[in-house]
């Protein structure tokens, strides 16, 4: 004979509030929606998902280069390849980022509560400025030589280079291979939550209203999320 | 109360007609055209590689700037040696009024340059060397004194330095101590490729540490010199390229503007601000903006360029273009 194995959940478990939560703040339509607002056709909108795209390559070839190690790139012409694709990936990654970033300012893509998307924004493009130093700094060529004996004048004058030795090749190598990549991802999947959460903001001077410009309360950002 | 945010989404949209979109499709489009377009530039333009600056090359290639460094850290006279924190406390680091973040952490990477480049390396050379071993022995018997008049003379006398098979040569005199015989010993040890090792063993079987051999060589005219046929210097915009004319950190236009232009390229400044401190005032100005940047949201005016100039009607053309051109739900 069949038993069932019913047990009634436990409304003070934190994983069931959690997933409660999850539910609530970013059901799964709105993390992976299948309709958008029409306006949302435009190229601008593209500019954040190759962004995105031109990250996943620099992991991918960041991946294989820290495997094999940082010599490998100079003395292999895989290598030396895999290091082009780091190259110009990060190229590619800064060109649509700072694209994405012009694209959301001229949209004011911090309105309606949408701030703290932005400020994130703008951190992942600051921490991403010096994962790419430190790639700078790690490729142990000339160019690498130059940069740290150069950089290291601003580092220390903000007495930064008392703790962040560019002249440190491991230091560098390893803040570029793994602290900082694992920042930036994060950081991005903050970005993304934030943005599937509250949806794409809508165009300056909502349709329906009798207003000729926006409202000052639109520019401000943080609405609506708290009551 | 916090309300839940997906149904503040859909309140947001209420009303507002919606489109079939496939975010994952997307994605992938991007992560396929992006690849493409990553692995065709990398096939074509390669990346640049040009390598290191040895000490043994610099020793080979310009001998006499080699001894004329080596000579000038004795005399602490060279960029390292007359720093400041974090190597030491030779010099008074850069500040603005009482902004002293150079001073504030102290000697946190101790470098004696004179010790640490010549005289260190000199002594782990000079087993066996009975010449060294009393040059040596020399110098550091000698007054304060007495080595700065041998340096004097002997700097003096490396401007009129001649080159014979990879060594230099000065006038004949009596005047420069034991110099001459430390000089040609580290010379012929760091053309041999010895230096290099030295400067980063430090007791230590593995090394990831490179700060004293990269000071060292940036104490260097040598080095200064390729980066400026190379174009990366900093008044040639530097941090913008790359040897090879490839790309550098192009990001960072405006950080490298700032060392273009007044205050920070006059000795006479403005509000304190000039070109002996430019690092400490282009570093405060930078994070300044960086944070005007994060916080346009919450700055007038700032916030509201995007509403006053019109390119927000050119993205979303579809929604501002007349109903007939756009029906709405």
């Amino acid at each position: 004979m069949a038993t069932t194995n019913s047990v009634a959940s436990n409304p003070k478990s934190w994983t069931l509030r959690l997933r409660k939560a999850i539910d609530r703040h970013l059901p799964m339509d709105h993390l992976l929606p299948d309709r958008q607002p029409y306006y949302v056709g435009s190229w601008v909108y593209v500019f954040g998902v190759v962004t995105i795209a031109a990250l996943v390559w620099v992991v991918v070839s960041g991946v294989v280069l820290s495997f094999m190690g940082p010599q490998w790139w100079h003395d292999s012409r895989l290598g030396r390849f895999f290091n082009s694709l780091h190259f110009w990936s990060v190229q590619l990654f800064f060109i649509f980022m700072v694209l994405h970033l012009w694209g959301q300012y001229f949209m004011a893509g911090w309105r309606s509560g949408r701030a703290a998307t932005w400020m994130i924004g703008v951190v992942i493009f600051a921490v991403s400025i010096l994962t790419a130093f430190t790639g700078y700094l790690s490729q142990q060529n000339f160019d690498s030589q130059f940069i740290a004996i150069n950089a290291k004048d601003a580092m220390n004058a903000a007495g930064a280079g008392a703790f962040f030795n560019v002249l440190n090749f491991g230091q560098m190598y390893g803040l570029h291979v793994m602290l900082l990549p694992i920042g930036v991802t994060i950081l991005v999947v903050i970005h993304i939550v934030m943005v599937r959460t509250r949806g794409v903001v809508k165009p300056i001077d909502p349709e329906g209203s009798s207003r000729s410009h926006g409202e000052a309360s639109d520019f401000v950002g943080i609405k609506g999320s708290v009551k | 109360m916090i309300r839940p945010m997906g149904a503040t989404q859909d309140e947001y949209y209420r009303g507002v007609r919606m489109v079939p979109y496939d975010l994952v499709k997307e994605l992938f489009l991007a992560l396929g055209g992006v690849g493409v377009l990553a692995v065709l530039v990398a096939l074509i333009l390669s990346s640049p590689d040009v390598g290191p600056v040895t000490i043994a090359t610099w020793a080979h290639q310009d001998p006499v700037d080699f001894v004329t460094t080596a000579t000038s850290e004795l005399a602490a006279t060279t960029v390292s040696g007359g720093y400041g924190n974090p190597y030491n406390t030779a010099g008074p680091g850069q500040s603005w009024g009482p902004i002293a973040p150079q001073k504030w952490f102290g000697t946190r990477i101790p470098v004696d340059s004179g010790n640490a480049f010549v005289i260190q390396p000199l002594q782990r050379a000079s087993v066996g060397n009975t010449d060294l071993g009393t040059a040596l022995s020399m110098w550091q018997a000698a007054s304060s004194g007495d080595q700065a008049k041998w340096l004097d003379a002997y700097t003096k006398a490396l401007a009129n330095a001649t080159v014979t098979d990879g060594k230099v040569t000065v006038a004949a005199s009596d005047t420069y101590g034991p110099l001459t015989v430390m000089m040609s010993n580290l010379l012929g040890i760091a053309q041999a490729g010895g230096l290099d090792g030295l400067l980063v063993i430090n007791g230590r079987f593995y090394q990831t540490d490179y700060t004293q051999p990269l000071l060292f060589i940036g104490d260097s005219g040598y080095l200064s010199g390729l980066a400026s046929d190379a174009h990366l210097t900093g008044s040639q915009w530097g941090m913008m390229n790359e040897t090879g004319s490839y790309p550098g950190q192009t990001w960072l236009w405006l950080y490298t503007m700032w060392y273009q232009v007044p205050p920070f390229t006059s000795p006479d400044g403005f509000l304190g601000l000039n070109m002996s401190n430019a690092d400490l005032g282009i570093i405060i100005l930078m994070t300044i903006l960086t944070a005007a940047l994060a916080l346009v949201p919450f700055i007038p005016g700032l916030r509201d360029i995007p509403r006053w100039v019109p390119i927000h009607r050119l993205i979303w053309r579809r929604y501002y273009a007349p109903r007939k051109a756009a029906p709405r739900s």
